[in-house]
């Protein structure tokens, strides 16, 4: 990954091969991607339509919304709209916490699978990835099953006698990052699995030759090397955490409303409101972007 | 430790070791004086990596005790064992320049800013790797990366090296360059070099003393001379050099000397053993020790030339003898064009003094 400094290039003799290789990727990443987006950005700058949809007249109508609050009939001065920004920050600290969690028990889970003989690395895999087989939203509402106020976990504890009053974790904010942990932690594991396991442990000996300690060897030689795949993990549980609705919508009830359910809210049914919906997923997406560009110029800068 | 004899760098008794049920090494154990250039030698599977490893702490012992100048180190991991090593395949920190990767060892012992950026430009300086200073491994070739794993294994100056088949990454000229470089570095920082390898030439070029191992045993210890000229058995002439090994049966005994009788041809040989009369084992002669000549001489044998192989600086020559055992010689080519020896031609062969060896196993 970020190893290899300069960077291959292919000969140019390959070069109309490649063109027509690449065409259906282009095309694909174009037309479902590129285009959808597009679509929302425009759309965010239209007028919206009362029973969902939108009118064909540019407005600024739907970032004003975001941003300032003009009292119940829009005439009174703007003062800044906490609304949103609350719901904005709620995300990203969530998703934070359900990034962090996921990388405490990554790394280990990662660490342990990649250290296995080869031959049981694979069933260990399997076995990580088994429960995401079945559908997101069945796991997610078994969650809210188990751990709500009269569920099998609290029975469990109060049964044994660890506690004497059930946990009230349901439409908390715990319950939520639990959630979202749940959801991605494969995300987490599998990038850094394929780090380590392609990291090679003389590094680690020649560090110990060198009168390094366990801990100093795993933070200045381990973790920089392995580096790019904690970082691959963090951003692929990051970015759909930040986004997510499910998880927000079953275990953290309405108290605890994410960005995504904002987002859904405002494409489903008769009171959605279509512009508002797409300026609040093009923040979202410039959000992330952002994050995205200032990791790459790290990453370029490092490779020097 | 209270004799006479200075305490030795490494002292091995007995070390053994298993994994699983296989052994690995068996019964070693030898010294390593101070300032000894030391080298393992023997084929690929035979524990050189192993007994490396071990006196550097990453493998245990299953048998026997390892002392560093007299203290035993066995208990101590490898970051509380003053001997560095300089790994086979390098393992250069890839995320560090090359002066972060030479500091490495000297901020883990936590020396000054200023001592260690000192002693860092005294090692680079060492290993003229001047321009490099801020290069990353991966930018380097194969050759400069071997520089700064030694400038690294030696920064710390470890009381012993430890060094694992380094040059065998390398190409020709640049191995033959660096064992002399190798050679005049150990004299110059009087660090003890444990040096492993499996190329006989690079360990009779550079070597005080060599072990010569095979299975995880050792064979013979002794100075490149000793294992050349007086290997102790069939394994360590076989393996050191070339030679010609015939099966022969001993004769009559005379001290250090024993007639041979080999496929219907006899000769005097020297040997090292004890060896009685009809006793069984192999006759060595080094092919450069014969001597092809038209002329009936004393000790000669007579022979056929078999096929002839010119290889530049000399010729092999395959001399077949009466009874029907065959030689290997080699002739100088010291004489640009001069008259090949012809196939099926007779001539007479001559084994310099003391050059034919009886070897019991
Ligand atoms: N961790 C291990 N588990 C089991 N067997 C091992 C282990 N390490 C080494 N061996 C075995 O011990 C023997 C000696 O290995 P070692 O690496 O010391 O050989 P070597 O002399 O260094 O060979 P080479 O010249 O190929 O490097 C080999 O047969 C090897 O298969
Ligand atoms: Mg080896």
């Amino acid at each position: 990954m970020a190893a290899v400094g300069g960077g291959r290039t292919v000969s140019s003799a390959f070069a109309p091969i490649r063109l027509w290789l690449l065409l259906p990727s282009w095309l694909t990443i174009g037309f479902f991607l590129l285009i959808p987006v597009l679509l929302m950005l425009v759309y965010s700058f239209l007028t919206k339509e009362f029973r969902g949809g939108v009118i064909w007249e540019f407005s600024l109508a739907a970032y004003d919304q975001f941003l300032f609050d003009r009292g119940l009939f829009g005439d009174d001065p703007p003062t800044i709209q906490w609304t949103y920004i609350t719901i904005f920050a709620r995300s990203i600290i969530q998703a934070t916490i359900a990034t962090i969690m996921c990388l405490l028990i990554g790394f280990p889970t990662a660490w342990y699978i990649a250290t296995r003989p080869a031959s049981s690395r694979a069933v260990w895999l399997f076995l990580v990835t088994v429960p995401y087989w079945v559908n997101l939203l069945i796991r997610t509402v078994s969650m809210k099953f188990l751990i709500r106020e009269n569920g099998p976990m609290n029975e469990a504890l109060l049964g044994t006698g660890i506690l004497d009053a059930p946990l009230q974790l349901i439409n908390t904010d715990f319950a939520v990052q639990l959630g979202l942990f749940y959801s991605y932690l494969p995300f987490m594991v599998l990038p850094i699995y394929a780090a380590v396991e392609r990291y090679n442990f003389a590094l680690s000996e020649a560090a110990a030759d060198l009168y390094a300690s366990h801990w100093t060897i795993m933070r200045s030689i381990v973790l920089p090397v392995v580096k790019p795949g904690i970082i691959a993990g963090c951003i692929l549980v990051f970015v759909p955490s930040l986004g997510a609705f499910l998880a927000p919508d079953l275990l953290g009830g309405a108290k605890n409303f994410m960005i995504g359910s904002l987002i859904e809210e405002q494409f489903k049914g008769q009171a959605g409101n279509w512009p508002f919906g797409a300026a609040a997923s093009m923040i979202l997406l410039s959000m992330v972007l952002v994050v995205l560009f200032f990791y790459a110029r790290s990453q370029a800068r490092e490779q020097v | 430790m209270t004799n006479q004899t200075p305490i030795a760098a490494v002292a091995l008794r007995s070390v053994g070791k298993d994994f699983g049920d296989f052994t690995a090494l068996k019964d070693v154990t030898f010294d390593i004086g101070d300032n000894e250039f030391f080298t393992l030698l023997g084929p690929s599977g035979c524990g050189k990596t192993t007994l490396l490893r071990m006196i550097a702490g990453f493998e245990a012992t299953t048998a026997g005790t390892i002392h560093l100048f007299g203290d035993e180190i066995e208990t101590l991991p490898p970051d509380k064992r003053p001997v560095n090593t300089v790994f086979q395949n390098y393992a250069l920190f890839p995320h560090m320049n090359v002066a972060e990767n030479i500091g490495f060892g000297l901020k883990m012992l936590g020396w000054s800013k200023a001592d260690i950026d000192a002693r860092v430009a005294e090692m680079i300086q060492m290993v003229q790797l001047g321009q490099f200073v801020h290069r990353k491994p991966s930018q380097m070739s194969g050759g400069q990366q071997q520089r700064v794993a030694l400038a690294r294994a030696m920064a710390p100056k470890p009381k012993v090296l430890l060094l694992d088949e380094p040059l065998s990454a390398l190409d020709l000229k640049l191995r033959q360059e660096m064992r002399a470089e190798l050679k005049s570095l150990q004299r110059e920082t009087g660090i003890t070099f444990i040096f492993v390898t499996h190329d006989q030439e690079e360990a009779l070029s550079m070597s005080d003393r060599i072990a010569v191992m095979s299975a995880g045993e050792v064979q013979q210890i002794g100075t490149p001379e000793d294992v050349y000229e007086h290997p102790a058995n069939r394994f360590v002439a076989d393996f050191i050099g070339e030679t010609n090994l015939l099966e022969a049966e001993a004769g009559t005994v005379d001290g250090q000397s024993v007639m041979c009788q080999f496929g219907g041809s006899s000769i005097s040989a020297t040997t090292t053993g004890a060896v009685a009369p009809g006793q069984k084992g192999w006759l060595s002669i080094r092919p450069e020790r014969l001597t092809i000549g038209t002329a009936l001489g004393e000790g000669s044998i007579p022979a056929r030339i078999g096929q002839t192989v010119y290889l530049g600086t000399d010729t092999q020559v395959m001399a077949h003898l009466e009874g029907g055992a065959t030689l290997g010689a080699r002739m100088q080519n010291t004489l640009a064009g001069a008259d090949r020896l012809t196939e099926g031609a007779d001539i007479h062969l001559t084994v310099a003094p003391g050059a034919a060896r009886f070897l019991v196993e």
